[in-house]
């Protein structure tokens, strides 16, 4: 025992140094990212979304300066150029009164394009608002809340959309209004379901706990959770708002001439089909790419929103 | 013990009803079925039990995510089972909890520092923004993470970091008293000792009261100054953690410790297990008297018919017929 303990005596030259890095050990080298950069970068591989997003953008600046630059206006009538086809003065051809069609498409889109953003945005607002108190107060509250919504689902959409639009008379605000009401529903009971599930997570109860104030918790950790799934479900209202107000513009109880949005354009080319069918490919066509291009983004985002799907 | 206790329960009560659907009749489950218990300051209080005893609730019951159905909590003295306004605000302050699992307990969407902040920002501790972000690099410091991930998000963190900035967060109200409801119970062995350790060394600089709930004993008795073991909603024994741990008298309590692994072949090989028969009942419908009676070795007439008080047995307290005789 003796001869082993003085083999291992200690000498200062028997230890090393720490290497620097060791002090290192709760560095993180990783880049960081927020959930906007990270969501970005998936979205960006995503080819289709990205066409998308160029188109729609494309469409937005094309809406704001085309009938700026042209020379014609909107409501410009010359009978003597009336029904022409496309040429290079008229990209898009006359309609009977002689108006440019490609100003009028893009006069068009302003209003479509606009409705269908404005009309997301307030369902959006009205769904979060009222989902996020139901699935928060749970309970009897969410039940009378969301039987509500039950009944709201279970009418007819279109049926008090005419109604509040003949009411209100035809012009943006009764249109927007009428499709609003039929909207917000699908977008509440996303954000309920969602509010139920997180509402029950630790990170809640720690703000609780904590002592932050309902509403505290409501928006700054609950809605802000549930960002993703709204995106995308914005994203996908955007062309069910456009695609309804097309359709009333088709049913002729949109809005009143000379203004025109891509369903009346549709709605008034319709009479002079068979002689002059090209007048109503444009509008049609307007509509159909602006809907598959939102509904592109709305997937691209879908998957780059919710890290599951990754 | 004239000191006054930091945390005191008083005969606590948690029932949740059971809703079976339309017009069925609702079940009650007894989760927590009157315990009573006194915490001092400066003390950990450990509380064990197997699954579903109703330990985590009687957690939760005293940082009011419950609702106790019946029976007193005071803090300090003062019953917080009612209270409203600016002393529910000071009671948020001074009772604080840390959760079991690091990676739900954190906002994914906000950053650490925000995290840590965000009780600041809540209570108004501080006037200026920039006094509160001073405060969370001394808290990120004294957890032991450096005081530039301030800006990261949870994600970024492994389960002990995240652990830890959940502590920080804790300890941004200075509270008098934390719950910790199994806080290791999701980490590594390795990283376990190093939040204990953290734990500990927060105690000493701060005199913090701590409720330690777990279900690992080797954990509980290494931490606690007292150990409060729950069977079924009820406290069986409570007493000193060293003495609990050396000589139980509850059977529950024995069953309990001799499952607990021993780092030597030797001892382990030569020890009686205890091994309980039977399934833990259903909280749904306890068993008539003691709780325990139906999976008790030693159960006897008696303790079907009358339910067991906690009774001081020697150095501790005691829920169990079995001694009350011995003392007469």
């Amino acid at each position: 025992m003796e001869m082993k303990s003085e083999e291992l005596e200690l000498t200062p030259d028997l230890f090393k140094k720490l290497d620097e890095s060791e002090k290192n050990a709760e560095k993180i080298v990783y880049e960081s990212k927020t959930y906007f950069q990270d969501a970005w970068n998936s979205f960006k591989k995503n080819k289709m979304a990205l066409v998308g997003l160029c188109f729609i953008l494309l469409m937005i600046v094309c809406c704001v300066f085309i009938p700026i630059l042209s020379p014609y206006t909107y409501d410009g009538q010359n009978m003597a150029i009336a029904n022409q086809g496309p040429s290079l003065a008229h990209l898009m051809g006359t309609d009977r009164f002689g108006r440019d069609i490609l100003v009028r498409v893009m006069c068009g889109g302003r209003i479509s394009l606009s409705v269908g953003f404005a009309g997301a945005l307030i369902s959006l607002c009205i769904g979060v608002v009222y989902g996020g108190i139901a699935g928060y107060c749970g309970g009897k509250v969410d039940m009378i809340m969301m039987r509500f919504v039950d009944i709201m689902y279970s009418i007819p959409d279109i049926l008090y959309i005419i109604l509040i639009v003949v009411v209100l008379e035809p012009s943006m605000t009764s249109i927007m209004i009428g499709i609003t009401i039929s909207s917000w529903m699908g977008m509440s009971r996303q954000v309920r379901t969602q509010v139920l599930t997180l509402k029950e997570q630790e990170f809640s109860l720690a703000a609780f706990v904590l002592g932050a104030s309902h509403s505290r918790i409501l928006m700054k950790h609950l809605i802000i959770n549930c960002m993703g799934p709204i995106i995308v479900q914005v994203t996908m209202l955007v062309p069910s708002v456009i695609f309804n107000e097309a359709y009333l513009g088709f049913l002729g109880i949109g809005l009143s001439a000379p203004q025109a949005s891509w369903g009346t354009l549709a709605n008034d080319a319709r009479h002079i089909m068979m002689s002059y069918p090209i007048q109503i490919v444009w509008p049609v066509l307007a509509i159909c790419l602006s809907m598959l291009a939102l509904n592109f983004i709305g997937d691209g985002l879908g998957v780059a929103l919710d890290p599951k799907k990754k | 013990m004239a000191e006054q206790p930091i945390l005191e329960l008083k005969d606590l009560k948690v029932y949740f009803k059971m809703n079976n659907g339309f017009l069925q009749s609702k079940d009650i489950v007894k989760a927590v079925d009157g315990i009573s218990l006194k915490i001092y300051p400066g003390e950990t209080f450990g509380l064990v039990g197997e699954s579903g005893c109703g330990k985590s609730t009687t957690g939760r019951a005293i940082v009011k995510i419950n609702t106790p159905t019946e029976g007193q909590i005071f803090v300090n003295g003062e019953d917080i089972t009612k209270i409203k306004g600016a002393e529910l605000k000071q009671f948020k302050q001074d009772v604080q909890m840390i959760f079991q699992d690091p990676y739900a307990s954190l906002n994914p969407r906000m950053t650490v520092g925000e995290i840590i902040r965000e009780p600041m920002d809540i209570h108004n501790i501080y006037d200026t923004k920039e006094e509160r972000e001073e405060r969370v690099r001394e808290l990120l410091e004294l957890v032991g993470l450096k005081p530039d991930h301030i800006r990261r998000y949870p994600h970024e963190f492994s389960g002990g970091q995240r652990q830890r900035i959940g502590i920080a967060r804790t300890l941004a109200l200075n509270p008098k008293f934390i719950v910790c409801d199994e806080p290791i119970s999701a980490l590594d062995v390795s990283i376990q000792a190093q939040v204990i350790n953290l734990l500990e060394k927060i105690q000493k600089e701060m005199g913090i009261s701590y409720l330690f709930i777990a279900h690992d004993l080797s954990m509980v008795k290494h931490i606690s100054d007292r150990i409060g073991v729950m069977y079924l909603g009820n406290l069986v024994e409570v007493g000193d953690s060293d003495s609990v741990y050396t000589d139980p008298l509850h059977p529950y309590t024995r069953a309990l410790l001799s499952a607990v692994p021993i780092p030597d072949p030797e001892t382990a090989r030569s020890r009686q297990r205890v091994i309980l028969q039977g399934e833990l009942p259903s909280p749904i419908n306890p068993p008539s008297g003691c709780v325990f009676r139906t999976r008790c070795p030693k159960a006897t007439e008696r303790c079907a018919k009358e339910k067991p008080e906690l009774k001081q047995v020697k150095d501790r307290l005691v829920a169990c017929f079995l001694y009350e005789d011995n003392k007469e």
